[in-house]
């Protein structure tokens, strides 16, 4: 066991307990960035004038007229920026535009003594717009070769030759949807500026370093001007990893041009109309079995919707790349990914990154090949996973290949598959117009940022004279438990009980250059570094106590607030207390960083990831044959979190993520406004959560099992313990392929039912009736109804 | 400006309010009253859940100067004496929260719930409530949570009927 990984006699990780942060949510008392507002004087309210145009330049700019609103205080433009003009990392977000790129987007932004008066007086800014062609769709982008960054393959073999050999090719596409993050806070940001000029931003950002990286840039100072803090985000889900830092610089600009602290919180609406969501995807396929069922080559093009601007585009089309395989071996393979420009706004990080996306292209295969192949999709799905030693088609050699058989088994027997099976088929035969679909999906989900520089972790950790422990660390917390987390890798390192340690909010003047929290590791990186932090602590506390005690060094053990050696002991405090008075440094700033993982993006090639986490799901669905409406019975979970640091927060990010996935996959479903209309072109139709339909208790599963894999040790990592912020969300496709088989059930066997994404009611519906439909093949079909039959065997 | 006098917490207040202004906007803004937030803005989600006269509503869908005269209660005010309602209870206990932002309003609606139908079902609890959304948990320990606090409370309801003999 290495010395990360393992854990002292009664550890504090690996208790449950609820979040560090419970008992002021369930008073109300735990404070957001936008509850900061009422108690701060003399705030100035934002509110953007939003582009109606998809894409238009803007060619003429009046703001007069909103300085006639009473209240109005300022209208900030162009003009006004003293630094970059900018509100991304890639040179290609102007903060203020001259050239508008989606409906929504905000050309300025008006500060007033009330939201109303802002708000009024955006009303009176007068924009002229020359209207310029728009993109809506990736289709008319793929037409119109509108594409943005790098195109980027994954190659292993020759793909094309093995499918020339292959016994079965089969060929198809499928376009998927993206998916709105709808955290329930909205952006928010506050910006003050001190005495000294210096600029203070409490923002609802998941990369506080980017946010202040990006408002020093457009402000023009140095990095050590602004401090960005971040409190607690109401979710944030990926949405808030690049996106909050325009509005941050929009609220510190303000403030720097005033003097006065400036607020900006979107409301509902212009959240969802001027942020970026998950990429839509598009991909085109060839893929080739043996006569058993085995796949031996795959040549794939991926592209997504990006939106008007990179962002994060590109590294989510490489984690999309690098995740086509799933669990799968796939000997020979061509994955070409390249991220489509059209005039929406820019789509961004969303919990997954790219890897659900890349995901889903395989799922879709298998599931639409089975039926062709012969072959139950659980047994081409089962025959198909790695073995240890094999390298995915990026390089990375693949381990722990046994913990997902394992799970696997485990879901096959807990959830009584076979019996059930059997049981379903019963009832559809026994129902013409109700069918029961039962799917069992895998995922492998590599963990590390594809870039490896963001692998590093930041902490500091301060002991104080009375004993008690303060600490810092570089990732935010949004729900997902990180700081609940931190705590208990703090208290355990330490060897003092929980009550004895506090955790301050993240801020950039405590732990400088962190990496945005995402990518599931804010565990293990922080995690690393307070480990660090609080073992340089101990290193100089042992000596004190060996001599205190008179004991060896080597004997000394701190656990439960008492030092220890041999039958001596004495109180963490009297020691720390000691030390002090032997002028012995009490705090430390600890780091750590990744070891063993490289990656060269141009070859896409590499051992991008530290390890793997595993997870298995099985999910019953009943779909009415008359409306397309189902329902999901049943759903079981086998999951591996390593060795859980915090079982409950563990088992609940499972859930949640199970639930969001399933949303994406199903219900959620994000409409833009395709139409020539130029009122109307691009436009989101769905801009309220009265017309985005989000999962709520009504379309819960009915029974959900979820388990921890037992046994599950990871070395390299903190504790023990694995990452699970992301890869629980593609459990859901145990929903999707469920219900693909489910309406599989409506038609003859060996029918092979394209679905949409989501899978709405509505798809789901169009799914069952081609599959009705396919007992007729001689009538002539009408072309307007129904899907085209996309998947041919060659 | 209307003025209107309103108990929020058990707390009289009497302000002057533009006729449109909405009652979480009140709460939060002239009061202070931050504990109950703004997730949609268009009556969806219920994390801006209070109780008016005993009743649940969502604040974002009713004006302060509706209000007037009747007795607000928010997250805010619903722990006794130092200690924790059973409902806010339960959902600590249960983990029935991540990043707690529906939280207020899924404990408000869930005492009104409970209150009407102290037996409720888990079929009743997720139909009852199916208009706060929650993006985070995905519902399973807010139902576990309800369920939990139901039989609390039903228990200090007997006990204390007992003692009210
Ligand atoms: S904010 Fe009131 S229901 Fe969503
Ligand atoms: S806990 Fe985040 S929305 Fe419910």
């Amino acid at each position: 066991m290495s010395h990360l990984s393992a854990r002292p006699e009664n550890p504090v990780v690996g208790e449950a307990l609820p979040h560090e942060s419970a008992v002021l949510h369930v008073t109300g008392r735990a404070l957001y960035t936008d509850d900061l507002h009422p108690r701060t004087k003399d705030v100035l309210h934002a509110w953007p004038v939003q582009s109606p145009h998809a894409h238009a330049r803007v060619t003429q700019l009046e703001v007069c007229a909103a300085y006639e609103i009473p209240g109005v205080v300022r209208v900030l433009t162009a003009g006004d920026v003293p630094g970059v003009n900018d509100s991304g990392t890639k040179n290609d977000e102007p903060l203020f535009p001259d050239e508008v790129c989606f409906v929504g987007q905000a050309v300025c932004w008006v500060l007033g003594e009330t939201l109303e008066a802002a708000r009024l007086g955006a009303a009176e800014v007068r924009v002229d717009y020359e209207p310029l062609r728009s993109i809506v769709t990736i289709a008319d982008a793929i037409k119109a070769d509108s594409y943005q960054g790098a195109t980027r393959t994954v190659r292993r073999g020759n793909a094309m030759s093995a499918l020339a050999r292959a016994a079965h090719t089969f060929t198809g596409e499928i376009t998927f949807a993206g998916q709105e993050h709808f955290y329930l806070e909205t952006h928010a940001s506050l910006a003050t500026v001190g005495d000294d000029g210096r600029v203070f931003v409490q923002s609802s950002t998941q990369h506080p370093t980017e946010t202040q990286e990006i408002v020093a840039h457009v402000l023009g100072v140095g990095a050590h001007e602004v401090t960005v803090q971040c409190l607690r985000m109401g979710g944030g889900f990926g949405g808030k990893e690049e996106q909050p830092h325009g509005f941050a610089a929009v609220a510190a600009l303000g403030a720097t041009l005033t003097g006065r602290p400036v607020r900006v919180r979107l409301n509902r609406t212009q959240d969802l109309t001027m942020t970026g969501k998950r990429h839509g995807f598009h991909a085109a396929w060839r893929v080739g079995f043996d006569h058993d069922g085995h796949l031996v080559a795959l040549q794939t093009t991926l592209t997504s919707d990006g939106g008007w601007s990179l962002d994060l585009s590109e590294p989510v089309l490489a984690r999309a790349l690098c995740h086509v395989d799933n669990a799968y071996w796939i000997p020979d393979v061509e994955i070409v990914g390249r991220v489509a420009r059209t005039h929406k706004t820019s789509q961004t990080a969303f919990r997954g990154f790219g890897g659900p996306q890349g995901m889903l292209v395989t799922e879709d295969i298998i599931g639409r090949c089975a039926p062709l192949l012969g072959i139950e999709p659980h047994e081409l799905r089962r025959r198909n996973f790695y073995t240890d030693g094999q390298t995915t088609p990026y390089g990375q050699v693949v381990h722990q290949t046994e913990r997902l058989v394992r799970a696997w088994d485990q879901v096959t027997s807990t959830a009584e598959l076979e019996r059930r099976r059997g049981a379903l088929a019963g009832f559809n035969a026994a129902h013409e117009h109700v069918k029961r679909g039962l799917a069992i999906t895998p995922v492998k989900f590599g963990i590390s940022f594809n870039f490896t520089a963001m692998n590093q972790g930041g902490a500091l950790v301060h002991v104080y004279r009375d004993g008690t422990v303060l600490i810092n660390h570089g990732g935010t917390e949004m729900g997902q438990g990180l700081h609940t987390k931190m705590l208990q890798v703090a208290a355990t390192a330490l060897g003092v009980p929980l009550s004895r340690v506090r955790l301050a909010p993240t801020r950039t003047d405590k732990v400088p250059n962190t990496s945005a929290t995402a990518a599931s590791a804010g565990a293990d990186l922080n995690g690393g570094a307070i480990k660090d932090a609080c073992e340089q602590i101990l290193a100089r506390l042992r000596p004190v106590a060996a001599e205190r005690m008179e004991v060896p060094v080597e004997d000394v053990r701190f656990e439960g607030g008492e030092v220890r050696a041999g039958e001596r002991s004495m109180p963490w405090a009297e020691l720390v207390h000691t030390a002090y008075l032997s002028r012995v440094q009490l705090f430390a700033a600890g780091y750590y960083r990744t070891e063993g993982i490289h990656w060269d993006p141009e070859i896409m090639h590499g051992t991008p990831f530290k390890y793997f986490a595993y997870g298995v799901a099985a999910a019953e669905v009943e779909v009415d044959g008359f409306t397309g409406a189902y329902r999901t019975r049943r759903v079981d979970i086998v999951h591996d979190v390593g060795d859980s640091l915090s079982p409950l927060v563990d088992i609940g990010q499972i859930e949640g993520g199970f639930v969001q996935g399933a949303g994406w996959l199903t219900l959620e479903d994000l409409r833009w406004d395709e139409s020539d209309d130029p009122e109307r072109r691009g436009r989101l139709t769905t801009q309220s959560a009265s017309t985005y339909k989000l999962p709520s208790l009504s379309e819960m599963p009915e029974e959900l099992n979820v388990a921890l894999l037992e046994r599950a040790h990871e070395e390299g990592v903190v504790y023990g313990s694995k990452a699970v912020g992301e890869p629980p969300l593609m459990l859901a496709f145990s929903v999707r392929e469920a219900l693909r088989q489910a309406c599989a059930a409506f038609g003859p066997t060996g029918h092979s039912v394209v679905l949409d994404s989501p899978a709405t009611p509505e798809a789901v519906f169009w799914a069952l009736d081609e599959a009705r439909r396919a007992y007729r093949p001689a009538v002539p079909e009408p072309t307007e109804l129904g899907h085209p039959v996309q998947v041919t065997q060659v | 400006m209307t003025r209107i006098s309103v108990k929020v917490d058990g707390v009289r207040y009497s302000d002057d309010v533009e006729p449109r202004t909405l009652l979480v906007h009140y709460l939060r803004e002239t009061l202070g009253k931050v504990g109950t937030v703004v997730g949609c803005d268009t009556s969806n989600c219920g994390a801006c859940t209070v109780h008016v006269d005993g009743r649940s509503v969502k604040s974002c869908n009713m004006l302060a100067v509706q209000a007037d005269g009747r007795e607000v209660t928010t997250i805010e005010g619903i722990a006794t004496d130092g200690g924790l309602h059973p409902m806010q209870q339960a959902f600590h206990e249960c983990h029935a929260l991540q990043c707690g932002y529906c939280t207020p309003g899924m404990i408000m609606q869930a005492i009104d719930l409970v209150g009407e139908n102290p037996d409720a079902s888990e079929e009743e609890i997720r139909e009852g409530m199916e208009g706060n959304l929650c993006r985070c948990t995905g519902y399973q320990n807010i139902v576990r949570a309800v369920q939990q606090a139901a039989g609390v409370m039903a228990g200090q309801a007997a006990s204390s009927s007992q003692a009210g003999e």
